[in-house]
């Protein structure tokens, strides 16, 4: 008993200096503590060097600039802004301008990759050939080249507004004379209220929300839900009595006539662009970098997703159309039933990579002046005061937030979407 | 009764019928492919129609283009003289007259040798990897590459190579001895520290005195004079060669069980993906000055690789974790089973497998960073599309979009292409499973 004690125990070393290095249960935290010093070693050296760079230079660090007077004008913008706005203006702007793109991109994005990524699976020889076409177009020419591309494409080719004059124009207005299409934008028509209940300062003053925006929005959410409770309703009664209720039209109307009834009260109108002397007038204008931005983004995005949802559709195995088919479901309603929902689940991960992609990418909108956050803060801004450091930091701030909350978001929805597996 | 007299009954096979005209040949293959049913009979007519119409006004435009010709004004008129009227085709004059500036910037035309010799030396370098069977002794060219490709191409004493490669001699030395006196740990720390010191103290130095005995030097070229096609490739290979190592100590970090590693790598990885290339590129160009001691002052292409090479080892790190992540974990089992420590196992077994895994990823990273490398023509460097804005700004040739444009997507797709082609064929080349 006494050797099986003396087998098993290992003998009471005392700690000696050399355990930190060759003693397994040490080693990892004396590396850790290593690489930790060194760390902040590091970071401490650059700290400090920014300390005298900046004293050299007769800088401080500081964001104060953020509440002067920008004098620049910003003529793509969501909320009200002039030339005697403040820089901290300018950046919120630029934001939401990053965001309207990174939205609108998405969207498209994702609606011309899922129809071309089903294309290239097409049986349709021709139909298939052309959607490997344009995935292989724009997935290996640089998406700075196709922006500035289709930038140049739009000033050159669309007409000039002096072409819309005279008693025999060159260029006319499409879609019943609502939408003029010039190489200095897109003028679409914009929505006016003659009765409109006016807007509502927030945040001191600084921001106006529109309460005509706020009623729609509130009618549309409050129909939506009410549709989605007869829907709720109309399962539970098929459940219970093995019919269900036509309830679509019903549901369509109770978003709908709110709707009108609301827009009737305000006093709804379209405001129509109109040529007033050299340029158009009213309406609402959508400037060739935005377009040039939009189109290009999502035409590059677009070749990525398809591959991803060509890659995730092939991933379900072919039983499953074979089952479905041997249920009798068509083709079409074989795609949305059984494989989409299937294949999502392998689409959605890198899909948000794409996302953030599409969202990173539109910082390229300094190639084209789309007033985007990296043009105002990155590029404007830091040159009219100079201040280098705080813009950049404070643009990589932003985008890493938006990063963040989008990853965030995604992640949330494909864990909800993911296959429970017990 | 016997079975043998019932005359009925065909005893020999007859012979397969030809299918019907309908389903074989070109007609079948129409009818099966373009033709199956209402849909697709629409989709085809619609899919041809496009193709006809974009082909009837693109071939015209390119194949009908000038060539000669020195200015936009004088190819209009060429264009005008033999159509007789106004009519839209290419004026292919501006990349014949412009060709070398695309492709090199401002590079000294009697030196382009010097850069074509480097991308040759690469492929050399790089063919171990590629295809196996060489000679070993075909890995000196490799180990060569990394210090005569910089010489090749900025010129300047033949010394100054020598003795950054110096530097790994002096750590290797350092690192044996320290290995066998002290331990292998203090070896390799030891040798790291005398090749730093090497190069920080001792390289220009001894670089000045060879050279003071033995001038041997070839032409200096200033990094702005390096641009076009070149650059994008110089920034591109650089970028993916140095996040190389760089990336593969990312990611194992990234996996480590040591948390402040793992917080840092993590950290590091995830700062790097979460901000657009063109923001690192403002640091590289206004920022980086900063962060360095007083009076630092180097070149922006080297601020714009470092920057860029940050860049590529965030994904690179990534690509490579997927590669581990893909192994089976019976194979780090196996590891600790041999007894193999940490380091012996991630070189001998886990590293190996891991990155051949990456390979195709590495690439389509790869192909990413090449299309990224245009950013740079925001920061002012003369990229080719730098230099499409430099052409545009001439007088003669203002104007001019679709052409340089053109030439340059078409240049880019060619390089891409055949990349992503050819990983694909990696990929099917290293699938050894079944």
């Amino acid at each position: 008993m006494s050797i099986m004690t003396t087998l098993t125990d290992p003998p009471k070393a005392s700690f000696r200096l050399s355990m930190l290095l060759y003693d397994t249960r040490y080693r990892s935290t004396t590396i850790q503590v290593i690489v930790l010093i060194a760390f902040m070693l590091g970071a401490a050296w650059l700290l400090n060097n920014v300390r005298v760079n900046l004293a050299l230079a007769g800088k401080d660090f500081n964001y104060g600039f953020l509440q002067q007077v920008s004098n620049f004008d910003i003529n793509q913008r969501l909320i009200e802004y002039s030339s005697t706005s403040t820089y901290g203006r300018a950046t919120i702007i630029g934001l939401m301008n990053t965001l309207l793109i990174a939205v609108m991109g998405c969207l498209t994005a994702t609606f011309i990759g899922v129809t071309v990524g089903i294309l290239r699976l097409s049986s349709n020889w021709v139909v298939s050939r052309l959607a490997t076409v344009y995935v292989e177009m724009f997935r290996n020419v640089p998406v700075l080249l196709w922006i500035l591309l289709i930038m140049g494409a739009l000033s050159e080719s669309l007409p000039q507004p002096k072409d819309f004059r005279g008693d025999e124009p060159s260029a006319t207005m499409s879609v019943f004379d609502s939408v003029a299409v010039t190489n200095r934008g897109i003028y679409v028509p914009e929505p006016l209220f003659s009765t409109g209940l006016g807007d509502i300062p927030v945040f001191w003053n600084s921001f106006e929300i529109s309460l005509d925006l706020m009623a729609i929005l509130a009618v549309l959410f409050a129909g939506l839900m009410i549709g989605k409770l007869i829907k709720t309703r109309a399962i539970q009664t098929q459940a219970a009595t093995g019919e269900l209720p036509k309830t679509g039209l019903i549901r369509l109307a109770i978003v709908v006539i709110p709707m009108l009834i609301v827009l009737w009260m305000l006093g709804f109108y379209l405001g129509y662009p109109e040529l007033k002397g050299f340029n158009f007038q009213g309406g609402t204008r959508l400037g060739n970098p935005l377009l040039a931005l939009w189109i290009a983004l999502s035409l590059y995005t677009a070749a990525f997703i398809a591959e991803i949802v060509r890659a995730g559709i092939m991933a379900i195995s072919k039983g499953q159309s074979e089952a479905a088919g041997a249920l009798g479901l068509r083709p079409g309603r074989t795609m949305n039933l059984v494989i989409l929902p299937q294949a999502m689940r392998v689409i959605i991960p890198p899909l948000i990579s794409q996302y953030l992609n599409l969202t990173k990418n539109s910082s390229l909108a300094v190639a084209v002046g789309y007033a985007d956050i990296t043009s105002t803060l990155g590029n404007t801004t830091l040159n009219q005061t100079g201040r280098e450091l705080e813009c950049i930091l404070l643009l990589m701030g932003c985008y890493l937030a938006i990063s963040l909350v989008v990853s965030t978001v995604m992640n949330a929805y494909n864990e909800r979407t993911k296959l429970r597996e017990r | 009764m016997t079975m043998t007299d019932q005359s009925y009954v065909r005893t020999q096979m007859l012979g397969e019928k030809a299918p019907p005209v309908s389903n074989v040949g070109i007609i079948g293959w129409m009818k099966n492919n373009l033709f199956s049913s209402p849909l697709n009979i629409i989709l085809s007519l619609l899919a041809i129609a496009a193709v006809y119409f974009v082909l009837a006004a693109l071939l015209p435009w390119v194949f009908g283009g000038v060539w000669n010709a020195s200015s936009l004004k004088e190819c209009r008129a060429i264009l005008l003289e033999i159509h007789g009227e106004p009519t839209h085709r290419a004026c292919w004059g501006v990349i014949h007259e412009r060709f070398w500036q695309l492709m090199y910037g401002f590079y000294p035309s009697d030196l382009y040798w010097r850069p074509n010799l480097a991308l040759v030396w690469l492929f050399a370098a790089i063919a171990p990897v590629l295809f196996n069977g060489l000679p070993k002794k075909m890995l000196l060219v490799s180990v060569a590459f990394p210090f005569v490709a910089p010489w090749l191409i900025w010129g300047g004493s033949f010394w100054v190579p020598v003795m950054a490669f110096m530097g790994f001699v002096v750590g290797f030395l350092v690192h044996r001895f320290a290995s066998k006196m002290i331990s292998p740990l203090m070896g390799i720390i030891v040798g790291v520290l005398a090749t730093l010191l090497w190069w920080l103290l001792l390289s220009s130095p001894m670089a000045n005195l060879f050279a003071g005995i033995v001038p041997l030097a070839i032409e200096e070229v200033g990094s702005r004079q390096i641009g076009g096609f070149m650059l994008a490739i110089l920034l591109g290979i650089t970028g993916i060669a140095l996040s190389f190592p760089i990336g593969i100590v990312l990611a194992l970090g990234r996996l480590s069980d040591l948390v402040i590693v793992k917080a840092l790598c993590v950290g590091f990885i995830e700062f790097i993906r979460g901000v657009p290339l063109i923001t690192l590129l403002f640091v590289a160009s206004v920022l980086l000055n900063y962060f360095l001691p007083k009076g630092t002052q180097f070149d922006i292409i080297l601020r714009v690789m470092i920057m860029i090479t940050f860049f590529a080892a965030a994904y690179m790190a990534e690509v490579i974790r997927g590669g581990l992540a893909a192994l089976p974990k019976g194979q780090y089992e196996a590891a600790d089973a041999l007894g193999l420590d940490y380091w012996k196992a991630q070189r001998l077994i886990i590293l190996p497998q891991a990155l051949k895994i990456s390979i195709p990823g590495i690439v389509s990273n790869f192909i990413g960073l090449f299309k990224d490398t245009t950013l740079v023509s925001i920061i002012a460097l003369s990229d080719p599309i730098g230099w499409v804005k430099l052409i545009q700004g001439n007088a003669e040739w203002n104007g001019v979009i679709w052409e340089l444009y053109g030439f340059v997507a078409f240049v880019f797709f060619l390089f891409c292409f055949s990349m992503s082609r050819y990983s694909m064929y990696l990929e099917r080349k290293l699938q050894t499973g079944h």
